[in-house]
C-alpha cells in the first residue's frame, strides 16, 4: 500500500516533468550562480543545523572535524535505514511536507529518480559544476542527471576480482582472466570438491547491470523523458552467453549475498571469488575475519582477452533535498565531505574514493592490506577505477526496476527460463511502468 | 521405571500418604512386618495413580504427540535463539545451530551488547520502556474508564460509541500507520516519542474487552448500595469497581505491553532518529549495517540482543498470569 501511494507520487511528479520540460530543464531553477556561492560562505559564517541522513560510517569522523572547523554549525547525523529504506523515509518525508533533512546519502543509480521527482537541489548555482574534474567519470556520471548536478560523489565502486589464494592455490587453479576462464575455473573448482563454487549468484540487478556495463552494453538510453531501454546488444549477450552457463552447469551458490550464510561462504572459501566494487575491503575485515590472508584482490576477468574495460557496482553520493530548510549550509558540508579534506579523511577510515587527487595519492596507492596478505590492492583498484567504460546511465526510476528485478531475471536462477528471457522480461515490466509514469519508453 | 521407588514424584507419595503413611516408616522398623506384604501393597498404589477422574484424564496418545510436537515447534527457536547467543560470531557460522560452540560466550555477548554502538541498546531498551509505560500504561487506563463509563453509564449516544468501537476493531493498525504518518508529520510531531505514544494509547480492543467484563464483573446492585451509602462516583470506581476489574485490567495491560514492545510498523514510519528507536527497530538497524558498503555485521550481538529484548516479556507474561486466568474464567459460573 505504501508503495503504491509512492509510485502515485512519482507518477504525479514525472508527469508534470514531463509538461513543463519544454520551458524549463526540469528541475533546475537558476538563481544566479555568483549570488548562491555567496550564499554558501555566508551560511558557514552565520552556522546552524545540518540533519544529515545517511548510512555510511566514515561520515561520524567527517561531521566532527566539521564542527570543529566551523564551530558554530551543528551536524546531526542520522542512520535512517540503508539503500530503499532510507530512500522510502525520504520519499515519505518529502510527500508528507515536513522532516526530511538537509543532506541525504543517495546511491548513484536512485539520483536519477529522485532528480526527477523534483527531489533534490540542483547544485550547479551553488558551485558543484567546478568540481568536474575532481572526481572520476564513473561517479560523476552517475551524479549528473540531463545537465544538472544532484549530488556530490562520496566513494566509488569501480569493479575487480577478490579472489580466495588459498584455494586456488590448493586445487592449482590459475586466477581467471577471462570469463572464459572463469568459467573453466569454475568448472575445475566444484569438480575438485563440490563444496567449492567460483561464486555465489542468486539474481542481483546490480551486479547484472555491473557486468553488462563492462562488457560494453549500454541497456539504459535517457534524453529527458525520452527512455530506451534494449538488452539486445552484444556486450548484453556476451554477458548473458557466459553467465548462462555458470547458471546451467549449477555452478554457482545459491546464496544470496549479505546474508549470513555469505559471510560464511566468505570464511570458509567454499565462495571462491568476488567481482564486486572496491569497497569490499573494509567489508571483508568485519565481516570474514577467519578468512584473513587467505584472500587476494586481481583486475576484473575481461570479456575480450588482453582488453581493459571496467565498470561501477554500487557506490553513493551526497545530495541537498529542496525540502532543505538550509540548502547552502548543507551544500557546504556536502562540499567539505566529499572533497579535500573530508575526502581524504574518509578514505583514511576505509573508503574507496572518487575523488581523482585521492586516488592518485602515494599514500592511497603504497597502502598494505594486512587482510591480503600484505598486497598493495588499491593499486589495482585505483586501475580499476580509470578504466570504468564511459557512457552508462540508469534509468530514472532504476529502484523500482531494480525492485522487480527478482521477479522478472531471478526465474532465471531457479527454473527453465533462461538469462536471456529473464531481461526481456525484465524490460518489459521496466518499459510497462516508465509508460505509465509518464515516460515515452522506445522498445 | 515405575518401580524404582525414586522415580515416584513426590505429589504421588503426598497424595498416598493417608491411605500408606506408616509406608516408610514401616519398612524402617521391618522386622514386626513380614517383607512379604510390602509388594502387594505397592501394586495397588500404582493402580490407583492409573485411576482417572474427570479432573485428570485418561491421557490421550495421538492427543499428547500433537502438543509435544507444537510444544517443538514453539520453544525450539526460542532454544535456538538461547543456544546461538553463547557463541561468538565465528562460532555462529561455523557450528552446528542447536548445540553449543567451542566457547560459552554468553557473558561476553551480553556486555558487549550493552555497550556497542556507544551503548545503544541500552538507550533502545530505555526508550521500549519509555513507550511501554506511557502507551500501554495509557492505553489500559483509558479502556479502563472507558470501559467501565460505557457499561454502567447510561448516556444518549451509547449505541453509536459501540458501533465505533466495533467498527474500529475491525481496522488493522496497519492501515491506519500511513495516515497517521502524514497527520503527525503536519502537526510537526513526527520523529518525536509522541508519534509512538500517542497512536499507543488507544486500544478499541481493550476498550471493548473491559467493557464486556465490567458488565459481567461489577453487579449494578452493588453500585446502587454503594451510592445510597453516600459514596461518589470516583469513590465507587476506585474503591469499589477497580478492585473487581483487576483480572480483566491486567489482561488488558497484558495485551497492550505485548503490542507496544513487539510493535515494528509504527515506530518504523515515525522515527528517524535512531536516539528514538525502540528495541525492534535497532536490532533491524544493526541487523541491515552487514548488508552494506563499509558496515559492520554484528550477527552475534543481533542475537544476543534479541535474547535480551524479549527477556522482560516473558518475565512479565510469568509475572501477570495468574492474574490473567483467573480473568478467563470471570463469569463463567454463577455464583
Amino acid at each position: 500500500m505504501r508503495t503504491n501511494s509512492r509510485h502515485r507520487i512519482v507518477a504525479a511528479v514525472a508527469v508534470t516533468c514531463a509538461l513543463t520540460l519544454g520551458a524549463t530543464a526540469c528541475g533546475s531553477p537558476d538563481p544566479g550562480a555568483d549570488s548562491a556561492a555567496k550564499d554558501v560562505a555566508a551560511a558557514l559564517e552565520a552556522g546552524g543545523k545540518v540533519t544529515v541522513w545517511a548510512w555510511e560510517p566514515t561520515l561520524k569522523k567527517v561531521a566532527a572535524d566539521f564542527e570543529k572547523k566551523y564551530p558554530k554549525v551543528d551536524i546531526e547525523l542520522v542512520n535512517a535505514g540503508t539503500n530503499n529504506k532510507q530512500y522510502t523515509a525520504l520519499q515519505n518525508a518529502i510527500a508528507a511536507g515536513s522532516g526530511a533533512p538537509d543532506v541525504a546519502q543517495v546511491e548513484y543509480y536512485a539520483v536519477g529518480q529522485f532528480a526527477i521527482g523534483k527531489s533534490l537541489e540542483e547544485l550547479s548555482p551553488y558551485g558543484a559544476s567546478g568540481h568536474d574534474q575532481a572526481f572520476t567519470t564513473g561517479p560523476w556520471s552517475g551524479v549528473k542527471y540531463g545537465k544538472g548536478i544532484y549530488a556530490l560523489p562520496m566513494d566509488s565502486g569501480p569493479m575487480a576480482l577478490f579472489y580466495n589464494k588459498k584455494v586456488f592455490d590448493r586445487h592449482g587453479i590459475a586466477v581467471p582472466t577471462t570469463w572464459d576462464e572463469y568459467v573453466e575455473a569454475a568448472r575445475a573448482l566444484h569438480k575438485a570438491d563440490p563444496k567449492l563454487y567460483i561464486t555465489n549468484d542468486t539474481g542481483d540487478a546490480g551486479a547484472t547491470t555491473s557486468l553488462i556495463w563492462q562488457a560494453g552494453g549500454r541497456p539504459y538510453k535517457v534524453e529527458g523523458t525520452e527512455i530506451g531501454i534494449d538488452f539486445g546488444d552484444t556486450g548484453t549477450a556476451q554477458y548473458t552467453g557466459t553467465w548462462q552457463k555458470l547458471v546451467d552447469e549449477r555452478l554457482l551458490a545459491p546464496v544470496t549475498s549479505w546474508s549470513d550464510e555469505w559471510y560464511k561462504g566468505l570464511s570458509d572459501g567454499s565462495i571462491a571469488t568476488l567481482s564486486i566494487g572496491a569497497w569490499m575491503p573494509a567489508n571483508f575485515v568485519t565481516g570474514a575475519p577467519a578468512a584473513s590472508g587467505d584472500w587476494r584482490v586481481a583486475p576484473l576477468p575481461q570479456w575480450t582477452k588482453g582488453a581493459k574495460a571496467g565498470a561501477e557496482n554500487g557506490g553513493s553520493s551526497l545530495a541537498v533535498p529542496k525540502a532543505s530548510k538550509n540548502k547552502a549550509l548543507a551544500y557546504a558540508f556536502v562540499e567539505y565531505a566529499t572533497t579535500g579534506a573530508g575526502a581524504t579523511a574518509r578514505v583514511s577510515e576505509g573508503t574507496f574514493p572518487a575523488t581523482r587527487a585521492d586516488l592518485e595519492s602515494q599514500a592511497f596507492l603504497d597502502t598494505p592490506f594486512p587482510y591480503f596478505g600484505g598486497q598493495q590492492a588499491n593499486r589495482i583498484l585505483a586501475d580499476a577505477a580509470r578504466d570504468v567504460g564511459a557512457g552508462w546511465s540508469y534509468l530514472p526510476y532504476q529502484v523500482y526496476a531494480n525492485s522487480v528485478f527478482n521477479d522478472t531475471v531471478g526465474k532465471a536462477y531457479v527454473s527453465s527460463t533462461t538469462l536471456a528471457q529473464g531481461l526481456e522480461a525484465w524490460r518489459a515490466t521496466s518499459a510497462k511502468y516508465g509508460t505509465d509514469q509518464g515516460f515515452t519508453v522506445a522498445p | 521405571m515405575i518401580t524404582d521407588p525414586t522415580g515416584v514424584s513426590s505429589d504421588t507419595r503426598e497424595r498416598t500418604a493417608d491411605s500408606c503413611g506408616a509406608d516408610s516408616s514401616g519398612a524402617a522398623t521391618g522386622p514386626q512386618r513380614p517383607p512379604a506384604t510390602a509388594p502387594p501393597r505397592a501394586a495397588p498404589q500404582r493402580r490407583r495413580r492409573r485411576a482417572h477422574t474427570p479432573l485428570d484424564p485418561r491421557p490421550s496418545i495421538p492427543l499428547t504427540l500433537v502438543t509435544g510436537l507444537v510444544l517443538v515447534y514453539t520453544l525450539l527457536p526460542l532454544v535456538w535463539l538461547v543456544v546461538n547467543a553463547t557463541k561468538d560470531q565465528e562460532d555462529l557460522l561455523d557450528s552446528f545451530g542447536l548445540w553449543f560452540g567451542k566457547d560459552f560466550q554468553l557473558w561476553d555477548n551480553i556486555s558487549r551488547t550493552l555497550t556497542y554502538d556507544d551503548g545503544a541498546f541500552v538507550r533502545w531498551t530505555l526508550n521500549t520502556l519509555l513507550y511501554v509505560a506511557a502507551g500501554a500504561g495509557g492505553a489500559t487506563l483509558l479502556a479502563v474508564l472507558g470501559g467501565y463509563a460505557l457499561a454502567v453509564y447510561e448516556f444518549p449516544g451509547r449505541r453509536a460509541v459501540f458501533a465505533v468501537v466495533i467498527g474500529a476493531v475491525a481496522v488493522p493498525g496497519t492501515a491506519l500507520a500511513v495516515p497517521t504518518f502524514l497527520m503527525f508529520s503536519g502537526m510537526g510531531l513526527a520523529n518525536t516519542p509522541w508519534a509512538v505514544i500517542i497512536p499507543s494509547l488507544v486500544s478499541p480492543f481493550g476498550l471493548y474487552l473491559m467493557w464486556v467484563f465490567t458488565a459481567q464483573a461489577v453487579p449494578s446492585e452493588l453500585l446502587e448500595a454503594a451510592r445510597i451509602d453516600g459514596a461518589g462516583e470516583l469513590r465507587i470506581f476506585f474503591r469499589i469497581a477497580l478492585p473487581l476489574l483487576m483480572p480483566g485490567t491486567v489482561t488488558v495491560l497484558l495485551f497492550s505491553m505485548v503490542a507496544t514492545w513487539n510493535n515494528y510498523f509504527l515506530p518504523l514510519i515515525m522515527i528517524k532518529d535512531p536516539d528514538w528507536y525502540p528495541l525492534t527497530l535497532g536490532l533491524n538497524a544493526w541487523s541491515a549495517q552487514a548488508r552494506t558498503a563499509g558496515g559492520e555485521p554484528v550477527f552475534d550481538l543481533i542475537i544476543t540482543g534479541s535474547l535480551l529484548t524479549i527477556a522482560p516479556i516473558v518475565v512479565v507474561f510469568l509475572l501477570l498470569q495468574r492474574y490473567w486466568q483467573s480473568g478467563l474464567a470471570a463469569g463463567s459460573v454463577k455464583e
